[in-house]
Parts: structure tokens; sequence; C-alpha cells
């Protein structure tokens, strides 16, 4: 047996933009162990929650991540009005489908962008986001602000999208559509991409199920699994079949991405189409009592929120489980084997997202 | 201003670390980086390591577990060096002011320059505070201890 090394990625790297520590083990080039270190990032949200209102709590719970914002928001405040008993009015639900799009589409652009960068892939990485800046736009236009929107609350949405926002968005989603096209083959076929990804970090369909992988690594190892396809917001009355890919390796996690994104403008696009006229907030009475459990699909996979009321203004309990920290074990499992120089790469493929797994 | 100060002025090199920010304001710096905003036209470059860097950029509020980073990120900067915070948790604890593990805003842990309030600060307002920091940078490496130290 040759000589081990610990090498500590981590926890200020350069791939990473957020702090976590991954202790690897080598031998030679090859890794052999890695152990994840994490709390750098970690605030108390969840007892931070209990001590504020529940009303409060929508704009504490944004702030758990702000690239998934509105779909943490989203994910509450469904929550909350199971427990309240309350319906929210139609279109607020097909605002919040367009928000949550909005939203994905900017998390993935994001994430190609990063990932194309971790390998060194620098105009790509710029590409992708000056697409995203348009996006960033859209959000600015419809919300007032670029990344914390704000927009949700328990009963309904803060805000309306007028007829001319629609109409732009929709301007806008054809340019970023465009851009798209141009992307997608670089995306699937360029020598670089394919070298660095393919067959890198192959996660089996039954070791994801058995891992309780979520979202795109997932999908990409070939299981139809969506949280939108229970039907919450709007999403029962639009047309949408989850992505899936076979191949369940790094490449694979990389096309899922990105015809997701397809997929979001699309959901957005019929959202705006069908959007039904009316109020866009139920008036919301009482506080919040009983258990409950709030499933909602974000960029990285299903986040699970569990809300515990009592009757009073504050909760008595909020637990949530993200999508990162289900995708963790199937990091630890993907790792070991693989050169040290892929270890960005592989971090990166299941879109680690610290400051939502630490709160 | 000598020669040391012009090139050091014309090409902050840029550290940027996460406290517990909820990534908003992370994303952002990254948006400054890109073709929009592109702030490699002012010579600035986002580097990784703390040995090459003029400029600390930090976001979030500090907890527990990572001021001893922080701190030896910033002392492992050379002088002269600025810090600046970015979003509103850095500046004073902001939205998470009562979480337990919670130090409070990043002045609590190391000296602070320049602070970019705002949830997230936009990117308009991440250059306007780099700017700033800059004149604050120039300034130190004018004065005599500084260079004594960056030289020696």
């Amino acid at each position: 047996m040759s000589a081990r090394t610990v090498i500590p990625f981590g926890p200020q790297h350069p791939v990473l933009p957020e702090p976590v520590q991954l202790r690897l083990t080598l031998e030679e080039e090859r890794v052999v162990e890695a152990i994840p270190a994490i709390g750098y990032v970690h605030r108390g949200i969840e007892k931070a929650a209990e001590l504020n209102e529940w009303v409060q709590n929508v704009f504490l719970v944004e702030r758990i991540c702000g690239i998934c914002s509105f779909l943490h928001a989203l994910c509450y405040c469904q929550g909350i009005e199971t427990l309240l008993g309350v319906e929210p009015p139609p279109r607020a639900r097909y605002l919040r489908v367009v928000w949550g799009e909005l939203h994905r589409l900017h998390s993935h652009h994001l994430w190609l962008g990063l990932l194309a960068d971790s390998f060194g892939f620098e105009s790509l990485f710029m590409q992708f986001w000056r697409n995203r800046e348009m996006i960033m736009d859209l959000l600015e236009m419809t919300a007032g602000n670029r990344v914390i929107v704000s927009t949700c609350t328990v009963g309904g949405t803060r805000r309306d999208i007028a007829q001319e926002q629609a109409s732009e968005i929709l301007r806008t989603l054809d340019k970023v559509q465009n851009e798209l096209d141009k992307l997608l083959p670089v995306i699937s076929n360029d020598y670089t991409v394919r070298s660095r990804t393919v067959g890198k970090g192959v996660l089996p369909k039954d070791k994801a199920i058995r891992l309780g992988a979520v979202g795109p690594v997932l999908r990409a190892s070939g299981v139809a699994q969506d949280v939108r396809m229970i039907g919450y917001a709007a999403y029962g009355e639009l047309g949408f079949t989850p992505v899936v890919e076979q191949a369940g390796d790094a490449h694979a996690r990389l096309l899922v991405r990105m015809k997701e994104t397809y997929q979001a403008i699309d959901l957005i696009r019929q959202a705006l189409a069908h959007m039904p006229e009316g109020e866009i907030i139920t008036r919301v009475r009482g506080n919040p009592r009983g258990r409950t459990i709030s499933r909602v699909e974000q960029p990285r996979g299903e986040v699970v929120y569990y809300l515990a009321g009592n009757g009073t203004r504050n909760l008595e309990r909020l637990r949530v489980r993200t999508p990162t920290f289900a995708n963790v074990p199937a990091l630890v499992q993907m790792l070991p084997g693989c050169e040290l120089a892929d270890v960005p790469v592989l971090v990166l493929s299941i879109d680690p997202c610290i400051s939502c797994t630490e709160r | 201003m000598n020669i040391i100060t012009t090139a050091r002025v014309k090409s902050p090199w840029i550290l940027h670390f996460d406290t517990g920010s909820c990534n908003g304001c992370d994303i952002e710096i990254l948006a400054c980086l890109t073709p929009l905003y592109d702030v490699e036209r002012f010579g600035m470059i986002n580097v990784g390591n703390p040995k090459h860097a003029d400029v600390l950029l930090v976001t979030g509020p500090a907890n527990r577990r990572n001021a001893r980073v922080l701190r030896n990120l910033y002392e492992q900067m050379p002088a002269p060096k600025v810090v600046i915070v970015i979003g509103t948790c850095g500046c004073s604890g902001g939205v998470f002011h009562n979480c337990y593990n919670m130090l409070g805003g990043i002045d609590k842990v190391i000296p602070v320059d320049v602070y970019v309030p705002g949830c997230a600060a936009k990117p308009e307002a991440i250059i306007d505070g780099v700017v700033l920091a800059l004149q604050r940078l120039a300034e130190r490496s004018e004065s005599k201890p500084a260079l004594a130290e960056a030289l020696a």
C-alpha cells in the first residue's frame, strides 16, 4: 500500500463560493476517502424561527438560501396555509409558478456557469452568466429586488404581474432561449466538457435510491421523481414531465439541468398564458395549530419543511430538510476512486448549497 | 502617488470569503465579475489565495466556527490591505441578529473599512464599495509604516 496523504479541501477554496471542508485521503492522485466537515455557515435559523412570529418567518426562511429564496418562502407559506386551512387564490398560485420557475432558471444558469468554471472553461462560464443577467432583470422588474424577491406570503403573493410585464417576460425568455440554443451543443458535444464529465462520479440507479438522492442527481440516474408532480401551486394544471437521463454520471447531471432550463422557460410561458384574473391574496385569520409537512421542488431537489404550531403567534418547531443535505451521502460515495483534479467537478455536480444545508 | 501605490490601486486583487451569508451577496459578487458589470476592466481579479490579495470581501455575519478561519485569512493577507463587508447581515447581523450561533457583524472579528448594506447588495453598490476602499488602500500604501511592512 502506498503512502496516504490527507488534503483539506476548503473551507476557503477558489472553486467553492461557500465554506465547507472535505478531508480527502489520497493514495498518490486517487481519492480513497472523503469526509465532509460542516458548520462554517451555521446560523441557527430553526431556533430563530421559534423566537419570531410566524408572519415574520417568511422573511427569515427566504434567507436560508439566497439562490432559491422564493422556493423556501413558498414551501413555508404552503405549510402555514395547510395549518390555517387557507387556500390561496388561483392567480396567486400561477404567480408562484412564474417566480418559482424564474428562480430555477437563474439558479441553473448560475450552476452551469460555475461547473464550466470548475474545469477552467472560462468563456462558457461568462456566457451563462451573461445570459443569467437577463433573468435577474426580470426578477428586478417584477419584484423590485434581484436576489431576495420577497413576493410570496401566507395566503398568496404580495405583488402582481401586470400585462406589460408579462409581455416583457415573454420577450426576454425568447432571447434567453435563443442564447441557450447556442450553448446546448457546447454542453452536449464539446470535447472539453465531455472529457471532464463523461463517466465521472457515476451513481447507479439503485444506489441513488438507496442513498436518498433527490432532484437532478436522482433524475440523472434514471429515476423520474420530481415533487412538482404532486401538483402544488399550479403545477397540477400545467403540462409537465420530469427530465430524466440514464447515465448517472456528471455529464448526465449537466444535461438534466440544461434541459430543465428549457422546461422552466416552457412552464413560465404556460403559466402566463393560462393565468386567471382575480385576487392575489386571501385574508388570513388565526394562528397555526397542528403539524404538517410541506414539500417543494427546488433547483437542487426536494425540500421538506416540518411545521408544528400550537395556536400561538410563535411556531413550536420548524424543521427544514434541504436537498443538498440529502445529496451529501451520494457525493461521499461518488468521490472515492476519482482523481484529485476531478474533485471540484464532482462536488459541484450535486450543486451544493451549504447555506441551505447548515442554516 | 508613487509607482507602487499606482500599481496597487490599478489592479486590486480580491479575496472573497463567505462567513454564513445566504449566498445572495456571494452570487452578486460573482455577477460583478461577469460580462454585464465586468470589474476586470478596473483590474480587479478574484483570487483564491489570501497571500495574493489586497482586498478582502466578506459576506455574511460571523459565527463561532468561522471566526477563526476569517481571522486566519485576514492575517495571511500582506499589508496594506482593506476589508469590505457586503450585505446587511455582515454589517450588523441583520435578519440573523438573534440566532444563537452568531457573533454579530464582521467588525466583531476583524477591522472593517467599508460597509456595503443591502439584502442582497446590488452589484452596483458592491463596485461602489470597492472603489471607496481603493482610496483607503492608496492612503495606506503611501503611509511609511505600511510600506515598510509591505516591503519587509
